[in-house]
């Protein structure tokens, strides 16, 4: 079969701007990766210490979104899709996000050597972080156009960067002040406090489009 | 199933790879940072088992600190001399040669300890701690749980016979189960050293003796016995210095309750008894000597 014909047939219909606007609020609030669909806990989890190093976690997730939400749309279309191998998409997408984490990686330590130190691991980390091959995969599931495939990507990663932040102000804000029983000191507690975190962000469902 | 859909997925596949990895090779070019290139040379040097044991988070941790001059060429315990020596070189520094160490549990009561009560929990020393201190009498002791075999990424401790015991072959000297021990039981001693104190009990001297049979009482005499000044007691319980110690066991010979290590056989015993004895009497021979000239003087 012609492969031009083939990525034309494959193609997915084009978006609405208010689609696309819904589709950005949703990411952020209803659908947010960590809090309601419980992907990528385990970063949240390791860099919500302080605030600082939570927001550069959060933009590096961003931007490895939004750039995974571009390959990842590319591949699955121009190349998945035409040849029909789209039962090759995990692995196919897992060597995106990974190769793109490196290249951040390299990026990070050149231009920006303090977040790359306080980020540590955890960028190492994002290759196989969950939330952001559960964006690659939502993004070609739900047939979004490239135009909303990027849109998704980006507010998943504010989604996570949100939450992440308010996440850590809690931590912070709990290292200092609260009182808790000696048993829940340090991780026991964080997890508690994630919870009733998650909780709240569950009143947003009401405002749930899709 | 067709053969060109394998075809076409590991051809994808592969380019895809290909891609990528020509375009991180770029990157790693262009975004190069330069760092001190013995960091890597260093790096090389030590044992990469990223243990922790010289205190930096890892071997390449403790690559950085060297190269900085805040770590000393032998940080890394794992390593030991071999190491050192290479990491010397590259850093254009003598060596200032330390002895390689291991770890020693300072106890052999185990089986020969008397128990307090059974103990059915958690098989932790820390969590045993929390209950009465421990299913042993002696409160000083140790419990035999385990918690340094688990702590131990070099499978160099074990309990045998109810207690912990170093495989000094595998020992690295990290360091790990000397920080897991409730007790501080565990203690780095220089490897060249063969004779040590198995025990810690600062209890006085008939209290030890009911918790164990083989408990320090602090009868001093081990002190007494010893010729170089090498072992003391220190609240109630015999200590040895390394630096002074030579080795020559014969405070191990001398102590009544046999917690000193290494064990003498009943015949080293009865020898070491003998000789004791018969220098007693040469001294006191040598005494009456003297007393008897000094009275023959005066006369």
């Amino acid at each position: 079969m012609n492969y031009f014909a083939a990525v034309q047939a494959g193609l997915p219909g084009s978006m609405e701007l208010t689609d696309i606007l819904f589709l950005a609020i949703s990411a952020v609030l209803v659908n947010n990766y960590i809090l309601v669909q419980f992907l990528g806990c385990c970063s949240f989890f390791g860099v919500s210490k302080k605030t600082d190093t939570a927001v550069g976690m959060g933009m590096a997730v961003i931007f490895v979104m939004a750039l995974a939400s571009i390959v990842s749309w590319c591949v699955q279309y121009f190349i998945l899709t035409p040849l029909e191998l789209d039962y090759m998409q995990t692995p196919a997408f897992i060597l995106v996000i990974a190769t793109l984490v490196q290249f951040v990686e390299m990026f990070m330590k050149k231009a920006m050597p303090a977040l790359y130190q306080a980020l540590g691991i955890f960028l190492p980390l994002i290759t196989t972080n969950c939330a952001v091959l559960g964006a690659a995969i939502t993004n070609i599931d739900n047939g979004y156009s490239f135009i909303g495939s990027v849109v998704y990507g980006v507010f998943a990663g504010v989604g996570y960067m949100v939450a992440i932040v308010i996440f850590a102000s809690i931590r912070e804000r709990l290292e200092v002040t609260a009182k808790c029983p000696k048993c829940f000191e340090g991780f026991p507690i964080a997890l508690v406090s994630a919870s009733l975190l998650a909780m709240s962000f569950m009143g947003f469902s009401g405002l749930k489009i899709w | 199933m067709n053969i060109t859909n394998i075809i076409y997925a590991v051809a994808a596949l592969s380019i895809m790879g290909l891609l990528f990895a020509i375009l991180l090779g770029v990157a790693a070019k262009i975004f190069a940072v330069e760092v001190d290139e013995r960091v890597p040379l260093v790096r090389e040097c030590l044992p990469g088992a990223n243990c922790g044991g010289c205190g930096y988070p890892g071997c390449d941790g403790l690559a950085a600190a060297i190269v900085e001059g805040k770590a000393p060429v032998n940080g890394c315990p794992v390593g030991g001399a071999a190491a050192a020596e290479k990491i010397a070189q590259v850093m254009g520094v003598e060596v200032s040669s330390d002895e390689p160490k291991v770890a020693h549990v300072h106890c052999a009561g185990g089986c020969k300890a008397v128990d307090k009560a059974r103990y059915e929990g958690l098989k932790d020393c820390n969590a045993a701690m929390r209950v009465a201190s421990g299913p042993k009498e002696c409160a000083f002791g140790c419990m035999g749980l385990g918690s340094c075999v688990a702590a131990c990424a070099f499978d160099a401790i074990h309990i045998v016979d109810g207690k912990a015991l170093v495989d000094t072959e595998k020992c690295v000297a990290c360091g790990k189960c000397v920080a897991t021990c409730p007790k501080k039981l565990i203690d780095l001693v220089p490897k060249s050293k063969k004779v040590h104190v198995n025990c810690m009990n600062r209890d006085k001297g008939p209290v030890a003796m009911k918790v164990c049979e083989v408990s320090c009482i602090g009868c001093m005499m081990c002190q007494k016995t010893c010729k170089f000044d090498a072992i003391h007691v220190e609240g109630g319980v015999a200590k040895i210095d390394y630096d002074k110690c030579k080795g020559c066991k014969m405070c191990a010979k001398a102590c009544p309750r046999g917690c000193i290590e290494p064990i003498p056989t009943a015949e080293e015993k009865e020898k070491f008894k003998a000789m004791q004895k018969a220098q007693a009497e040469k001294a006191k021979a040598v005494a009456a000597e003297k007393a008897e000239a000094a009275s023959l003087k005066k006369d």
